[in-house]
């Protein structure tokens, strides 16, 4: 692979003609990063490249970083390699990274998803000769139903617990997910109210421009009592803690790709579990891949050994790429999915 | 005919379906016991009858059996999803449930449906008399017509494996609430050998006539665990009464017009089991209802359970096993007397009776009077409760002599005080992931003793950990596997857990050499090595003791 465009070591993927390396997780001089979730932008890179889109929430996560921007589609030469980003659909700012030298065309995928949610930047496919993609949710019973059904479901949830006089406590990824459940809600139902956690985000996001409902952020001072028919939006680990006991009883629930299977829902303990992801679906992935028209396919996190058979079934080219990506996190304090396998 | 005199209009069924769906679904989102009774109350106020008749059958057990071979609905779903049969089969573990695997894989319906619950269920039943391109095409017709979780409940139906969520007396409960009848009354009425074939909601709950059914029983008073000592207890010794808690199996035998039912806990006819005590309709009087414990019997005391084991799962007896393993009614509760119910007659009362009617029949009859332990202070009772393996007992029964016999599983005057369970150091060798709640978990282990330098199985486990207690070893399993067999995963011998349990006998199908009972994992002992973990000697040792 020593003539490869892109390479996998155990700093991350890296181009050895440009010497930059995309979503490292180990110090290196120069990063390229899809998004801003954490395991893919990581603390102690001598320099970032990202999107302008992605930029704001990068600052705020990893402080005063060396980081220069690039609006998506545009070119950027380093040792006579071109890299672009393209929007990847899964939170604001994300973005695929697209690297081609002398006609050969590469593209990692960090995270992404297809289907719109009117609101990060649409998902927009790429044409490649290799892409190097996730795959969370590779396993055909991951299919996602419309996200105006979803935000049904969560509404008539929301006005249900109004009505009993509980509060809704919603479980939701802080950077993202949060985000795209509080464009989903009908602010006529009542209050929101917002974990820290997921306000710091807000408050990023609304200073680029993204349009919010109303906020009200829960401080130590919060008591339930004094916000009748709330939503509350926090991150999952904050859901069961001291923290969320101020709003009495009230009932849980969780928006992540994996409450699609009964088990992990109920193993989570949740009331109810709301089936939304920033990630692909079973078909989402296999349109994405098949739009690529990529013969070469890396899979790098996700149902890696079954989704990686899946395709060289399909006649693609297929290998596994150990990473530390983690995909969709149910819970912070544990492992990554609820199945996540260990690079083997 | 109902529909003429009522003169409503036919009843939308597929919305039916849907609803109890949607039942199903509320059950399943809370883990609050209201909650689940408001939902399953409206929906015993508002469901169609049959179907509500239907559902009271589900949520006490009386589900209809698997009729389908698994292996045909995974081939079928592939097909029908349109992907290799490997992908199912890997997806199936992850998910957990095979129900739920094939409702989640398959594409969206592109038909509707107006069959109702009681008519879903019709169509499973009918499934056994089809050829297998018929049972295919029915299967995938069904699979076209229902909606996602109307999907997920027709195969739970179809696959056997039906449960909600909801227990008989949080049933019972609810439907005290849509009919306004007491619960206890309730719960007697939906006892013994009923079915929705033959009978109606109308017959079964609301006005029942009693003499339909000369076998139906009365609910079991279950007890709950004493936890600490007796000192705790709100009464004095001497307003209780002490019973060994035998090892055997509990059994309530109706003895009404001349015929003999024999019921287990779990609501199962036992009968045709237990021949042996056929006889006793010569010497008890019909309109006798005696609660006890079925034991082997070896003339004086009761044998040990693993005696009595032998002959469970067998739907009829072999001779041999007969004088093997002779069994009989240890009885210690009259509940019928002269057909009357005297469930509501202290304790000391019934016993009294029981003890008449016990000393009028001859010796050898397969029925006989589970003495009292006597006792005169807590002391004296727990001297009593250590001796308990040496009668082939679990511990003690303590019965409060002024009490009712209550219905169901209910506080305060019965009490089980068992003994302290047996417990040896294992090495965690193989795990497994679980099913259902707990898929994606791993939850199912083997475990070990030392035998030199080699580590020799001896039991599984599968509970006694907390939730984040399997999360860390799922988490540790996943990183420490040595070998993949299957599901099973070899992992690096490196954690020691103490196993608990209740019971120990040979058993030559075991490598080991014995076979635990009730084995379970008390607690995960950080602190010890593999080196100081139990040996086989000290199993064998346990066995020589307690087998």
């Amino acid at each position: 692979m020593a003539d490869a465009l892109l390479t996998f070591t155990d700093r991350g993927i890296h181009c050895p003609r440009a010497d930059v390396y995309i979503d490292p997780w180990r110090p290196v001089d120069r990063a390229l990063i899809t998004h801003g979730h954490a395991d893919h932008a990581r603390d102690g890179m001598g320099r970032y490249l990202a999107t302008e889109a992605a930029a704001p929430v990068m600052r705020h996560r990893l402080g005063d970083i060396v980081l220069e921007t690039v609006p998506y589609g545009k070119t950027v030469e380093i040792g006579g390699v071109a890299f672009s980003f393209h929007p990847a659909g899964h939170v604001p700012g994300s973005a695929q990274i697209r690297v081609a030298h002398r006609g050969e065309v590469w593209v990692v995928s960090g995270d992404y998803k297809v289907a719109p949610d009117g609101f990060s930047e649409p998902f927009e496919p790429v044409r490649c000769h290799a892409f190097i993609t996730e795959c969370t949710f590779g396993l055909p019973v991951f299919r996602w139903e419309d996200q105006a059904r979803v935000a049904a479901d969560l509404n008539a949830w929301w006005r249900r617990c109004a009505g009993e006089g509980r509060a809704a406590i919603l479980g939701a990824y802080a950077l993202g997910k949060a985000q795209r459940v509080l464009s989903m809600l009908d602010p006529a139902i009542g209050p929101i109210l917002t974990h820290g956690a997921v306000e710091n985000t807000n408050k990023v996001l609304r200073a680029q421009g993204l349009t919010l409902p109303d906020t009200i952020r829960v401080t130590p001072e919060t008591r339930g009592a004094d916000h009748p028919g709330a939503l509350v939006v926090a991150p999952p680990a904050a859901l069961g803690t001291p923290w969320a006991r101020r709003f009495g009883p009230a009932s849980s629930g969780f928006a992540s790709g994996w409450m699609a299977m009964r088990g992990v829902r109920r193993r989570r303990g949740a009331d109810r579990g709301f089936v939304l992801s920033d990630h692909a679906d079973w078909a989402g992935l296999n349109a994405a891949i098949a739009e690529t028209g990529a013969e070469r396919i890396f899979v790098t996190h996700g149902y890696t050994a079954i989704f990686r058979r899946w395709l060289a079934e399909q006649g693609y080219d297929a290998a596994i790429v150990e990473t530390a990506y983690e995909g969709e996190s149910l819970d912070t304090d544990t492992e990554a999915g609820p199945d996540a396998e260990s690079p083997a | 005919m109902p529909r003429a005199r009522h003169d409503r209009p036919r009843p939308d069924t597929g919305a039916a379906m849907k609803r109890f769906a949607a039942l199903f679904t509320a059950l399943d989102q809370t883990t609050r016991t209201n909650a689940k009774v408001d939902a399953l109350a409206d929906y015993l106020r508002e469901a169609p009858e049959e179907d509500r008749l239907w559902t009271i059958a589900l949520l006490s057990g009386r589900r209809p059996k698997r009729i389908i071979a698994t292996g045909r609905l995974r081939e079928w779903a592939a097909e029908r999803a349109g992907i290799p049969l490997w992908l199912f089969e890997e997806s199936y573990p992850i998910v957990g449930d095979l129900a739920e695997t094939i409702a989640l894989i398959l594409p969206e319906p592109t038909q509707g449906s107006d069959l109702s619950l009681t008519g879903w269920i019709g169509e499973i039943r009918a499934l056994p008399a089809l050829d297998e391109p018929a049972r295919k095409a029915a299967i995938l017709d069904a699979w076209d017509r229902l909606p996602a979780r109307e999907r997920f409940v027709f195969n739970k139906l179809l696959t056997g494996g039906f449960r909600m969520g909801v227990s008989q007396k949080l049933m019972t409960r609810a439907l005290s609430r849509a009919t306004g009848i007491d619960e206890p009354e309730l719960a007697h009425r939906l006892m013994g050998d009923w079915s929705p074939d033959r009978t109606s909601f109308d017959r079964l709950v609301l006005a029942p006539d009693p003499a339909a059914d000369l076998s139906r029983p009365y609910p079991f008073y279950l007890a709950y665990q004493l936890v600490g000592g007796p000192e705790a207890l709100d009464a004095p010794p001497e307003a209780w009464a002490a019973e060994r808690k035998w090892d055997g199996i509990r059994g309530q035998l109706v003895l009404r017009g001349g015929q003999h039912f024999l019921w287990s806990r779990g609501e199962e006819l036992m009968t045709d089991r237990f021949p042996e005590l056929a006889t006793l309709t010569d010497f008890v009087p019909p309109g006798t209802v005696l609660d006890g414990e079925v034991v082997a019997w070896d003339g004086a005391a009761p044998l040990s359970f693993a005696t009595l084991q032998k002959r469970i799962g067998r739907k009829t007896v072999p001779k041999k096993l007969l004088s093997e393993a002779p069994a009989i009614l240890y009885a210690y509760d009259l509940l019928e007397w002269q057909g009357e119910d005297i469930r509501a007659r202290p304790f000391d009362a019934r016993r009294a009776t029981l003890e008449a009617l016990v000393a009028g029949l001859p010796e050898d009859a397969p029925l006989r009077l589970s003495p009292l332990v006597p006792f005169d202070d807590w002391d004296a009772l727990a001297a009593a409760r250590d001796e308990s393996r040496d009668h082939a007992a679990e511990g003690l029964m303590l019965k409060r002599r002024d009490s009712p016999y209550r219905d169901g599983r209910r506080r305060g005057d019965w009490w089980k005080w068992k003994v302290d369970p047996l417990t040896i150091d294992a090495v965690m060798i193989y795990a497994q992931q679980g099913h259902g709640r707990r898929a994606n978990l791993f939850t199912d282990f083997t475990f070990a003793v030392r035998d030199g330098d080699a580590l020799v199985p001896f039991t599984k486990a599968y509970s006694g950990l907390t939730d984040a207690e399997f999360r860390r070893i799922t988490a540790w399993v996943r990183k420490n596997t040595l070998q993949r067999f299957g599901p099973v995963r070899q992992v690096k011998p490196e954690h020691v857990f103490e196993i608990a349990f209740e019971g120990i006998q040979e058993s030559p199908r075991h490598k080991s050499g014995v076979a635990l009972r009730f084995p379970r994992m008390a607690r995960w002992r950080h602190d010890k090595p593999v080196t100081e973990a139990n040996t086989l000697d000290d199993l064998r040792e346990m066995l020589n003791a307690y087998g």
